[in-house]
Parts: structure tokens; sequence; C-alpha cells
């Protein structure tokens, strides 16, 4: 019972705390009007280079922008207790830590998920892209997926802000790495073989394609392999993640470094 | 003349301290690079691989204002958090005199940008620069960085009142780099945007850059960028006159 509340209620009470890009002053600029401008940017290259349509663009980049919530939000979850002086606090509670991690990353997944869906409708809406109705149900569980997969990445972001002190340098830098590897704007066919490779095994590029082969009508039942490789990935990293954020509390126990920043 | 000589050591002090800042420092290097490979991959896999160089300087560009637009909205804010900024506004020179060197130091950090993107571009994409006017580039950079710098003056006063101001900076990052034509020549964009496009310096400092570079006539848009910088630290230093009386008036000014 202990669990599940610290589970619920102190994972929501944390992403409310310490996330602060929640107010509107941030939250709209940053993850409401930015990613509109994202895809518009993309889709006007895309059409200068002459490489892919709009749809192309609009899908891929409304599910890779929900790294910058899952990324960032991970991190001020976790790392900003360091910032607040409430790091030691937690970690010396006798709370179970698989409750007290993942009950934060629950809120992330979902406000990834709405980050990415408000994009794929506005950006659609903008260039007069398509989404089929009869999509909209799988698509919505598709970007949960890909928010979740993403969240995964976050957490071992959150467990490297232990110990960086520039976790925002390293956020934006996992974002860009997204932007380039998950075909989200250039396709994978056209990619050199070692990102290929890489692309694989990261968040969004398997989501991504199954969002991209969904508006263009294909059934729900068709992504399943798709989905299913993008919910491994990200349970993979939420695994190393967890592991990574026990590996640095112990240490920081061992060095006394717990609250340095 | 101490004026001139304020400004001069307000930017060298600032150029010094941001240098060594791992986020508006190397960061601002390092990041435009993730966009600029993106470009040159879609570009080399577009119709047409020649325009690589076209994508090479757009990007270079992109670079420069990033390193503008992300950390010029909260100069004014960083002074407060710093608890200098009542310091620097009672101080008998004009507030302005002290800000523009702040965000002019920002501008200059665009430089090792657009360097770091040129040199990237050459040796991983094999984009070679062609410089047909050396003289005409170099000035063309330096005046897209002095234009970037006033832009990023008058962000920096439009935006004080805003505890969040870094996230309004950085919503001008991807609508600058769109509407500017860095990398989509601004035909292909709707005609209502065009005028936006006209009255911002950087659709005429990238310009500048791209018609030195490829052999046109660089002066006019050149003329253009340094007119518009001219416009915004007038208009900025009006504001700043009218944000900094009514901060007085309220003692508000050290409010975050």
């Amino acid at each position: 019972m202990t669990s599940a509340r610290i589970f619920a209620v102190g994972g929501l009470m944390s992403y409310r705390a310490l996330f602060y890009w929640l107010t509107p002053m941030i939250y709209i600029p940053s993850l409401v009007v930015a990613p509109i401008f994202q895809i518009l940017l993309m889709a006007y290259i895309g059409r200068s280079a002459g490489l892919a349509s709009d749809e192309f663009y609009v899908v891929g980049n409304a599910i890779q922008y929900a790294a910058v919530p899952c990324l960032f939000a991970m991190m001020q979850l976790v790392g900003g207790e360091k910032f607040q002086n409430t790091l030691s606090a937690i970690l010396v509670s006798p709370a179970p830590r698989l409750p007290l991690f993942f009950g934060r990353a629950v809120p992330v997944v979902l406000n990834g998920a709405f980050v990415a869906a408000f994009s794929l409708a506005m950006g659609s809406l903008i260039l007069g892209v398509e989404i089929p109705a009869e999509s909209i149900p799988a698509l919505a569980l598709v970007i949960l997926v890909a928010a979740f997969s993403c969240t995964g990445l976050g957490l071992i972001n959150a467990a490297l802000a232990l110990r960086i002190r520039e976790s925002a340098v390293l956020s934006n830098v996992f974002f860009g790495f997204l932007l380039i590897f998950t075909g989200a704007n250039v396709p994978l066919s056209d990619l050199p073989g070692w990102m290929r490779t890489i692309s694989d095994y990261i968040p969004f590029t398997h989501a991504i394609e199954a969002a991209r082969d969904l508006v263009d009508g294909a059934s729900a039942s068709s992504v399943l392999d798709l989905v299913g490789v993008e919910l491994v990935i990200g349970g993979a990293y939420l695994v190393v993640g967890y592991a990574l954020l026990r590996f640095f509390e112990n240490q920081g126990r061992r060095h006394a470094t717990l609250e340095r920043t | 003349m101490s004026a001139l000589r304020l400004l001069a050591f307000g930017w060298y002090f600032q150029f010094k301290t941001i240098s060594r800042s791992p986020f508006e420092g190397l960061f601002q290097i390092i990041y435009p690079l993730f966009f600029a490979t993106v470009a040159f991959l879609m570009f080399r896999a577009g119709d047409d691989p020649k325009t690589l160089l076209y994508a090479s300087l757009g990007s270079a560009v992109m670079g420069m204002w990033s390193a503008t637009s992300t950390t010029a909205g909260g100069a004014m804010q960083r002074e407060r958090w710093h608890g200098t900024l009542e310091a620097l506004v009672a101080s008998p020179p004009h507030f302005a005199l002290i800000l523009l060197p702040i965000t002019l130091a920002m501008s200059t950090i665009g430089i090792y940008c657009l360097v770091a993107t040129l040199v990237f571009g050459r040796f991983v994409f094999g984009i070679e620069l062609t410089v047909e006017h050396p003289l005409a580039f170099g000035l063309s950079i330096v005046g897209t960085v002095l234009s970037f710098g006033a832009l990023g003056f008058l962000f920096a006063v439009s935006f004080v009142r805003f505890r969040a101001a870094w996230a309004l900076g950085n919503l001008f990052e991807y609508p600058v780099w769109l509407i500017g034509g860095f990398l989509v020549p601004l035909v292909l964009l709707p005609d209502w945007v065009r005028p936006i496009s006209w009255v911002l310096a950087p659709t005429w400092g990238m310009n500048a850059i791209r018609e030195s570079s490829l052999g046109g006539n660089p002066w006019p848009d050149l003329a253009l960028a340094l007119a518009l910088g001219g416009a915004y630290v007038s208009v900025g230093v009006l504001a700043l006159d009218r944000v900094l009386g009514a901060a007085r008036k309220r003692a508000a000014l050290s409010l975050t």
C-alpha cells in the first residue's frame, strides 16, 4: 500500500514540485509553440531540399519533440532534488526505490504524449496533412509508447544528472542525437549504414515508422511489431536508467558527494 | 570616448565570461551542429546535392542566431539573479552601455558556431567553402554579429518583465531560422511572411554572407542589416528608459 502511495501520490507531487516548466510562461513557448515551429521549419527545409512530403516531417517531428518534455522533466525530477537540497532526505528514507523513481516517470510519459499529440494535430492542420479518423486510436497508442520509450532514456539522463553539473546541456545533446538518428527528418534509407544501425536501438525510430504507416492508412495490426520493438527498447532504457540511478546513489553515499552541485 | 571604452571593455569582459560557461559557450557551439547535420543530410539526399554549400552557409548562420537568441532574452534577468542589476543600473553610465556589450558578446560567440559549422561541413560532409569576396565576407560576418547583438539587446529589454525570459528567447530560435531564409528560400514561404522577414536583420545578414561567398553584391544587404541593428538599439534604449523608470517607481527592479 505504501509503495502504491509513493508511486502514485509521490510521483505526482514530485512532478508538480520539481518540473518547473509547468508554469504557462515556460510551458506554452517551450512545449506548445516551439514544436509547431520545428515541424514548420523541417517541412519547409524538406520542400527546399525536395526530399520528402510534409506528412513525413509532421509525423516525425511531432513524435521526436516528445523528447523535450521527457528528457528535461526526468532530469529535473531527480537532479532537481539536488538543487533543492532535498536529495539526501529522500535517499536516506526507507522508501522503496522502484516506486519512488518510476512513479515520477508516469506523469512525464503522459505529458510527453500530450505534447506529441498536440504537435501532430496542429502540424497536420497547418500543413494540410490528412490523418485517417480510423487511425487515431492506434496513433494515440503509438505516441504513448514513444513517450514511454523516451522516458526510459530520460531516466538515464536523470541518473547522470546526479553526477553531472550541466544536465541541461546533456538533455539537449540527447535531443540533438534523436533529431538526427531517429529518421524524423531524413529517411532511414538515406542515412549511412552505421547511423542506421544506431537508429535501431534508440527511442522513437520504430514509433515514428509505425505512426507514418498509420497516417498512410495501414491497419493497427500491421504496426504491432514496430510498437512491440519500441516498447522493448523503452523497457531496456528504463532498466539501465534505474540501475544507473542506484549506482550513482551508492557512489554518492560512499564518496559523500550526493549534494555536490 | 568613454562610452566607446565602456562598450569595448564590457564586450571583452563579457565575452571572456561567456566563453568559459559550459552552457553559453561550449554548448552553443555544439548544439547547432546537430541541426547542421540534419540539414546536410537532408540536402545531400534531396533533389540537388549541389545546394550543400547553400545549406552550409545557412546552418552556420543558424548557429550564430542560436548563440544570441537563447541567451540574450535572459541577459537582464541574469544580472538580476546574480544580484548585480541594481548596482549596474545605479552606476553613472547609461544602462544601455552596460547591457549592449553583454548581448554583443553573446552574438560574438556565434562566430565560433559559424567556424565550427563550416569546418564540420568541410571535413565530415566534404563541402568546399568558396569565398568570392573575402573582405566583404569578413565584413558581412562582423555586420551580422553586430545586428544579431542589437536584436538580442531589444529582446533583453523587451522580456525583462517575464520571469522566464529565457523561454521567450528560445521561442524565437526556430521562427527566425525559418523566416530569415537561412535554409529555406523566402519565395517558398507564404506572401504574408515576407514583410516580417524584411524587418529582421538576420535576413539581411544571411543574404550578405551568402552573396559575398557566392559572388553577388553583399553591400545593400549588409547596409540594411546594420541599419536595422541601429533601429533595434534605438528602440531598445527608449524601452529601457521606460522599463527602468517604472521599476524604480515601483521598487520592483530586483524582483524575480
